[in-house]
């Protein structure tokens, strides 16, 4: 008997972040793709359980003369979700902060760069108690000249 | 009450738990502490990238997806040539996970080269192939017979095709990673990434490499490899990968000859479309000669890869 529980036990627990992100494609793909519309989404998927001040990072390059949109969205328990647009030279040369914590950004490039997006669920001040933890996604869009 | 929580069933789900979590992370990423070295000159850091040192971080690796890359091809100005798609009768061949996974990439790309020139009959074809390896990884739901037929009914509705194919690569990825195979979406990503760089070489051929558009996209490719090869040792402790990780290794002296530096990106928002132009200037250096070196060894691995 003791086994028996001892097998489901594990079973269960193998089958508890298959299930979570499982629950975060489907959340990127209900939620986040569509804020891509009208700009094509690339069939990449970068998705992440985060909690409340854990930053994820993506390395990407991006082609000149392109349009691209970006899309950062968290489940709604974690809040607003901060991302920043960082060259070679680590320069910030963008900050959702600064723009209401914009979920979008859309931009095109002179010249093709490698570029880093880091993604931050920021601390709520006044928010105690269990670390509250969510689905972030990271998608991007172009536009078909 | 004490001695329950003590006992060995609660390690042991305890530490299933953290393998299981471990291992089944969303997209290629992999956990670093923000302190360790991520390609990064640790000298430069800047006051920005050290505000959250000793929190863990996840990194994702992103390469450009087999529909981004026949977008580059095709906005570059090239022209459609089927005989540069790898033959959907060799699909029989593909027997391992590697060999698979490698052709679902090389098959999706060419699928969005055939659909970004409309070529229907051959996007139906080769969704079939690449239906075919992703039964081979054993990812059914990722391609499905309903993904074929909207193909079919919709094949001459532009976005809806393209929608299909971004769907169908994000499926195949995203499931890859969900069942703890995140090396194997890593390869699918290399696959698709060589047979766009495979296409557009094969493409310029001899031709002048001065002024050529699709040349400037190849060259791009250099700050991709970069990626590239982050990505395949972050899966190294994959045989398949670690095997890639010296095939691809190849290109590197060829693509360490290509010089490109690039002026300091300015942002300029245009309130009007509600677009920021990036700003900046690039050198770039190569010769005929380095970009035939590059060609020859792209269609080496490529043959290899198909083969």
């Amino acid at each position: 008997m003791k086994k028996i529980f001892q097998l489901a036990v594990i079973v269960i627990l193998g089958i508890i972040p298959i299930g979570v992100n499982a629950q975060c494609k489907g959340f990127a793909k209900k939620i986040c793709k569509v804020e891509l519309n009208p700009y094509i989404h690339d069939g990449n998927y970068h998705a992440a359980i985060l909690t409340v001040g854990e930053e994820a990072e993506l390395y990407k390059t991006f082609y000149s003369a392109t349009d691209y949109r970006i899309s950062v969205c968290g489940t709604d328990n974690l809040g607003d979700i901060e991302f920043k647009i960082i060259d070679a030279d680590r320069n910030v040369i963008y900050t959702n902060k600064s723009q209401q914590f914009s979920r979008i950004w859309d931009f095109r490039l002179e010249s093709s760069q490698q570029l880093k997006i880091t993604v931050k669920v920021p601390a709520v001040e006044g928010v105690t108690g269990d670390i509250p933890g969510g689905c972030v996604a990271i998608m991007f869009g172009f536009k078909e000249k | 009450m004490g001695k329950k929580i003590l006992s060995p069933l609660p390690v042991t789900a305890a530490a299933l738990f953290l393998i299981a979590v471990m291992f089944s992370g969303c997209g290629s990423d992999k956990k670093k502490k923000a302190g360790e070295n991520i390609g990064l000159d640790s000298t430069e850091i800047s006051q920005d990238l050290i505000e959250d040192i000793g929190q863990a971080k996840k990194i994702f690796y992103s390469l450009p997806s087999p529909l981004e890359t026949a977008m580059l091809i095709k906005n570059a100005g090239a022209t459609y040539n089927e005989q540069l798609l790898n033959p959907i009768s060799n699909a029989s061949k593909y027997t391992t996970n590697k060999t698979r996974a490698l052709n679902l990439g090389i098959y999706t790309t060419d699928l969005s080269f055939a659909s970004l020139f409309d070529q229907t009959q051959t996007s139906i074809d080769y969704m079939n192939a690449a239906k075919q390896m992703a039964n081979g990884l054993g990812i059914l739901d990722a391609i499905d017979n309903n993904t074929i037929e909207r193909l079919e009914e919709n094949i001459n509705n532009r976005d809806v095709i393209m929608d299909i194919i971004s769907e169908t690569f994000m499926n195949s990825s995203s499931t890859l990673t969900e069942t703890a195979r995140p090396a194997l979406a890593s390869i699918v990503l290399v696959g698709g990434w060589i047979e766009g760089l495979y296409i557009a070489t094969s493409l310029v051929g001899d031709a002048p490499i001065k002024d050529n558009m699709l040349v400037s996209r190849i060259v791009d490719q250099k700050l991709s490899f970069d990626i590239v090869l982050k990505l395949l040792d972050d899966n190294k402790d994959n045989t398949d990968v670690a095997e890639l990780i010296k095939e691809i290794n190849n290109l590197k002296a060829t693509f360490d000859k290509i010089t490109i530096t690039s002026s300091k990106i300015t942002a300029v928002p245009d309130e009007e479309s509600n677009v920021t132009i990036l700003k900046s200037q690039t050198q770039v250096n190569i010769t005929q000669d380095i970009f035939r070196e590059l060609s020859a060894k792209v269609s080496a691995l490529r043959t290899n890869f198909i083969s």
